[in-house]
């Protein structure tokens, strides 16, 4: 579904990514971990089309296309969803008119049927009722005066609503306390199926014993360095990040 | 000697009593130029140089298509076509006992030398010339939901006219009512179009008060509204500047009584060529009194947005609380937003803040509404219209909100928002 050679990116003049390779298949759940600055949600970033992230070398295709050449609307359309490491307020854009024009906007350019009102409440009561969401978060203001915890639980609902084939988690874990942790995992297990593939990047193992990862990789220094099974997230928990870097850079 | 005065003395000295020079002084003194603090930031220079003609007294033909917007606009309704009454298309039978409405503006000589600055000579030559606008009077007590509708259509006869209004609205004590003000044009005219508002709210009088100023690209829109408020009276004011090539608001309101309550907010929307400058002067002369002003400026294309938010908070007027936030947004190169708060403070114990920005659209907001799949233009113009209809809330009434709502979509559905 997914596959990243050799990526090379630059951020303000800096580069971050250095020779990145990955590749996800469909049904697959891959965690990305690794040490602050390591250029973890620059991938998140670079994936959805974020302005400002450039491509020096190398390429990610998606399901046989060059992700790189759409723009980010045309990704979402495509099923790619980035679950944002911090949420942005949008005061005066109500969440429903929000999200119903993402659906449409994404069911348009996939030229399927847009959905009207009463059929996305409809869809919109399903989601919530499955997620355990209270409605309110509805009638508000796009993520307007959320907590840290409803924002992400507001990312899961509108992975559940508009259902990608790629979801890149960018540490939706962080800040999170553990009920809200344990609702945002459930929201994620829900929607794990064989032609759903996630990219769960985070800075802890924790939300790795509530999402069972398929494969993690330990991302440092801008490359992916190890990749292994659930245990190596144990094994990095145990020693830490500096016996990674131990390795990479001798 | 300036055409535009020239033109109006002759249009209109025939109906001005003897005694009375305004229409003379008018020609002595001339137009305010940009040296005059006033008038810094808006030229009258290619106004000065134009002529225009009176209205006839005969009413003008408004063609079904118009009438149809008008029609539209819910009783009550008291309609104006170039300035004068139209019977046919009011509508003011279902209003309550004790809220009176008519449409005959009588000289009131007293007018005249209220606006005796040279910076005001707009509303001085329209206390001399307006013979009609809106005449609401509300005995005490009275209250009504429904709303009344003014509306002032503006109809192209071959002639570029002057067209002069003078409203007056009074309410009783503790009387209560919702006002819409709507300004159209059936067809494209270069009109100048002069009004002069006075309110005046009694002890607990409450007044909703919105203003949709939606007139022609070409026509020239000069306002003065004059507002002073009793004890614990409140006035929730929107206008909502989209139309018309040039358009001057100066907003007085006067705070006289103590707990009186302006909520005034107003979306200045400047794309094309059109200038847009709105000036409020908001005067706390009693104690507890409180202002809250909300403006949003749009600019883009060539236009201009020229804001200026004056508060006076005098002497003795404690537990007065004053709030201003200005922000606009400046969507081209070539557009310009001039925005000026002024604090002036010589009471004790008040609250006051104010802010002022120019800023362009959030990238942050942007990508996040691209990343679920809302194309760039679609993005851009939710963002745009969130932005500018922020003021609506003032109006703290849904139904309200909802009348005046899609005349602010519709024009912000024309501007283009650039890439």
């Amino acid at each position: 579904m997914l596959k990243i050679e050799n990526l090379h990116v630059r951020v303000a003049g800096k580069e971050i990514l250095k020779g990145l390779s990955l590749e996800v298949k469909a049904g697959e759940v891959h965690a990305i971990m690794g040490p602050n600055g390591a250029g973890k949600s620059t991938l998140g970033n670079v994936l959805a089309g974020r302005e400002g992230y450039e491509v020096l070398e190398g390429s990610v295709s998606y399901q046989d296309k060059n992700l790189l050449d759409l723009q980010p609307e045309e990704r979402a359309a495509a099923g790619v969803f980035l679950a944002f490491q911090y949420p942005v307020e949008i005061p005066g854009v109500n969440n429903t008119y929000f999200l119903r024009s993402a659906l449409n906007a994404q069911k348009k350019y996939r030229g399927e049927a847009e959905v009207d009102s009463m059929q996305f409440l409809k869809l919109v009561r399903e989601k919530l009722s499955v997620l355990h969401l209270k409605d309110e978060l509805l009638h508000r203001a796009v993520n307007e005066g959320f907590s840290g915890g409803e924002k992400k639980r507001n990312e899961i609902f509108q992975l559940a609503l508009l259902e990608p084939k790629l979801a890149i988690l960018d540490e939706t874990d962080s800040g999170l306390d553990i009920d809200a942790l344990k609702a945002v995992a459930h929201g994620v297990n829900l929607m794990r199926s064989p032609e759903r593939a996630f990219l769960v990047i985070t800075h802890y193992q924790r939300l790795l014993d509530y999402i069972k990862p398929d494969v993690v990789h330990v991302l440092a220094e801008g490359k992916i360095v190890e990749s292994g099974g659930p245990e190596l997230a144990l094994e990095l928990e145990a020693h830490g990040y500096s016996w990674v870097k131990d390795r990479v850079i001798p | 000697m300036i055409a535009l005065l020239e033109s109006l003395h002759a249009a209109f000295s025939d109906q001005e009593p003897l005694e009375n020079t305004a229409l003379d002084h008018a020609i002595a003194i001339g137009l305010p130029t940009q040296r005059n603090e006033q008038w810094k930031y808006t030229s009258l220079r290619a106004l000065s140089a134009r002529r225009f003609t009176a209205p006839t007294a005969q009413l003008s033909a408004i063609n079904p298509e118009t009438l149809k917007t008008v029609i539209a606009i819910p009783s009550p309704r008291i309609v104006f076509i170039n300035g004068v009454f139209d019977a046919a298309n009011s509508s003011l039978s279902n209003l309550p006992e004790g809220f009176n409405v008519t449409a005959d503006a009588s000289p009131d000589s007293s007018d005249e030398f209220r606006f005796a600055n040279a910076h005001e000579i707009f509303a001085r030559l329209n206390t001399v010339i307006a013979r009609q606008g809106v005449q609401i009077n509300v005995g005490n007590n009275i209250t009504a939901d429904a709303c009344l509708h003014a509306v002032f259509v503006s109809v192209n006869t071959g002639q570029d006219l002057a067209i002069h209004y003078r409203h007056h609205i009074v309410l009783g004590e503790n009387a209560k009512i919702n006002l819409i003000e709507h300004h159209i044009s059936q067809d494209s005219q270069q009109h100048l179009l002069n009004h002069v508002c006075v309110v005046s709210l009694h002890s607990g009088a409450e007044l909703s008060h919105a203003r949709i100023q939606q007139d022609d690209t070409g026509a020239s829109h000069f306002l003065r509204t004059e507002a002073s408020l009793q004890t614990n009276a409140s006035y929730r004011r929107l206008d909502l500047e989209l139309g018309a090539h040039l358009s001057r608001h100066d907003l007085q309101v006067k705070l006289l009584g103590d707990g009186a309550t302006l909520h005034a907010n107003g979306s200045l929307i400047a794309n094309g060529r059109r200038h847009v400058d709105t000036r409020l002067d908001i005067q706390h002369s009693a104690k507890n009194t409180e202002c809250n002003l909300v403006w949003r400026g749009l600019a883009t294309d060539r236009g201009r947005a020229v804001f200026h938010g004056g508060i006076l908070i005098q002497k003795g007027s404690d537990g007065t609380r004053a709030d201003l936030s200005n922000k606009n947004l400046l969507l081209s190169d070539n557009a310009e937003i001039d925005t000026q708060p002024v604090l002036v403070i010589h009471a004790d114990e008040v609250a006051a803040s104010h802010g002022a920005t120019v800023g362009r659209l959030d990238a942050g907001h942007l990508f996040y509404l691209r990343s679920r799949g809302i194309s760039e233009a679609q993005a851009k113009a939710m963002l745009t219209n969130a932005f500018c209809k922020e003021t609506l809330q003032v109006l703290a009434n849904d139904e309200l909100i909802n009348l005046v709502a899609p005349s602010l979509e519709k024009a912000l559905q024309a501007i283009e928002v650039p890439a």
